[in-house]
């Protein structure tokens, strides 16, 4: 891994690779939701997510300054160029993994753009202040649903309880802390994620306490995602998926 | 009766600007009230329709029956008089 020279370039990959990753793993519900308005609102969240990428992969090229595109960004790198967390690039495996991996990051994001509103980048504090409503929403959304599958039948709770156990080691990445933070922190772009991982476990506990689900204790930790480090094999095949069209013709546009 | 495993039905009611009524925009299904407002801004509010949402359990709507046409709508058919179309307008009043 070589170090990046820019640290508001690689700040602005992680956030904007976070939400496209998602949001490509949310539209794979499109058409085959559990029910016709689960499928429109995982839709719905899935639009929220990519116009998000847009936006931070928009200000990565321009920060990059090599002439590439947001559209460059996404679809023309490889996966060991991706800054996401490895808990968005699982598969959705269920419904119910799906809805719990929603939760776990909603409850980041919404604390997390908004301490960016206050960032001293105006271009992120914007990007933020636009992307905060749509978390805020998601959040209420994922929480009800970890809450009524979580207590709701046997199947269903089996199922949730499985899906929390299977993420909760990826969930420790969020609050990664290395150069690229330090950066950020020490310019005051944004706050360290490390400082959130309290309120994050408290706000995180009460819901799944409410949705009668166990806290898994193992403290293990997956990392290398937000570093490109090391993806999961899920990434590449991800993307085989998601960049065939540009990268079968490069350029296209509709 | 088996109890049915699916939500149940919702008719729901969108404003659209303030000031104006609420509109029956359609239907959808939802485990409970406040879900059923979520999918309606998810399913009926997505191209920016709605300042508010009502939404009501479609089995507590009582509804005229199609056989009642006759004794409900057809005594009012020959009381033309109950429009107000028989006064004579000032020109100057402008359109009413």
């Amino acid at each position: 891994m070589t170090e990046s020279p820019n640290p508001l370039f690689e700040f602005l990959l992680r956030q904007g690779d976070n939400a496209l990753v998602l949001g490509h793993r949310t539209s794979e519900w499109c058409g085959v939701g559990p029910a016709l308005e689960e499928d429109i609102a995982l839709a719905n969240t899935a639009l929220d997510l990519i116009g998000q990428t847009q936006l931070w992969l928009g200000y990565a090229a321009e920060v990059e300054g090599k002439n590439r595109s947001a559209n460059d960004l996404a679809f023309m790198r490889d996966a060991y160029d991706f800054r996401n967390i490895l808990m968005l690039e699982v598969p959705n495996e269920d419904f119910g993994r799906t809805m719990v991996r929603q939760f776990l990051f909603d409850a980041f994001q919404v604390p997390w753009l908004s301490a960016l509103r206050q960032s001293s980048d105006q271009r992120v504090s914007e990007i933020a202040s636009k992307s905060v409503k749509e978390a805020q929403y998601h959040l209420e959304r994922s929480a009800e649903t970890v809450i009524a599958l979580g207590d709701g039948t046997p199947e269903s709770h089996a199922r949730m309880q499985a899906a929390l156990n299977y993420l909760w080691p990826y969930s420790g990445e969020m609050f990664g802390n290395d150069s690229t933070d330090q950066a950020m922190h020490e310019q005051g772009i944004a706050p360290l994620p490390q400082s959130l991982h309290k309120p994050w476990m408290q706000s995180v506990s009460n819901t799944l306490a409410q949705a009668c689900l166990a806290v898994p204790e193992d403290p293990f930790a997956h990392s290398g995602g937000r570093t490109g480090f090391r993806h999961t094999e899920h990434l590449g095949h991800m993307l085989s998926t998601m960049q065939v069209l540009q990268r079968s013709y490069p350029g296209a546009s509709w | 009766m088996t109890e049915s495993k699916e939500w149940p039905l919702w008719e729901i009611f969108i404003r659209g600007q303030h000031g104006m009524s609420h509109r029956h925009v359609g239907s959808l299904h939802a485990p409970d009230a406040e879900r059923a407002i979520k999918n309606a801004r998810d399913v009926y509010t997505r191209r920016n329709e709605g300042t508010s949402i009502w939404v009501v359990e479609a089995s507590s709507i009582t509804a005229s029956s199609p056989s009642d046409k006759g004794p409900l709508y057809e005594p009012s058919r020959d009381k033309v008089y109950r429009h107000p179309s028989f006064y004579d307008i000032p020109d100057d009043a402008g359109n009413m």
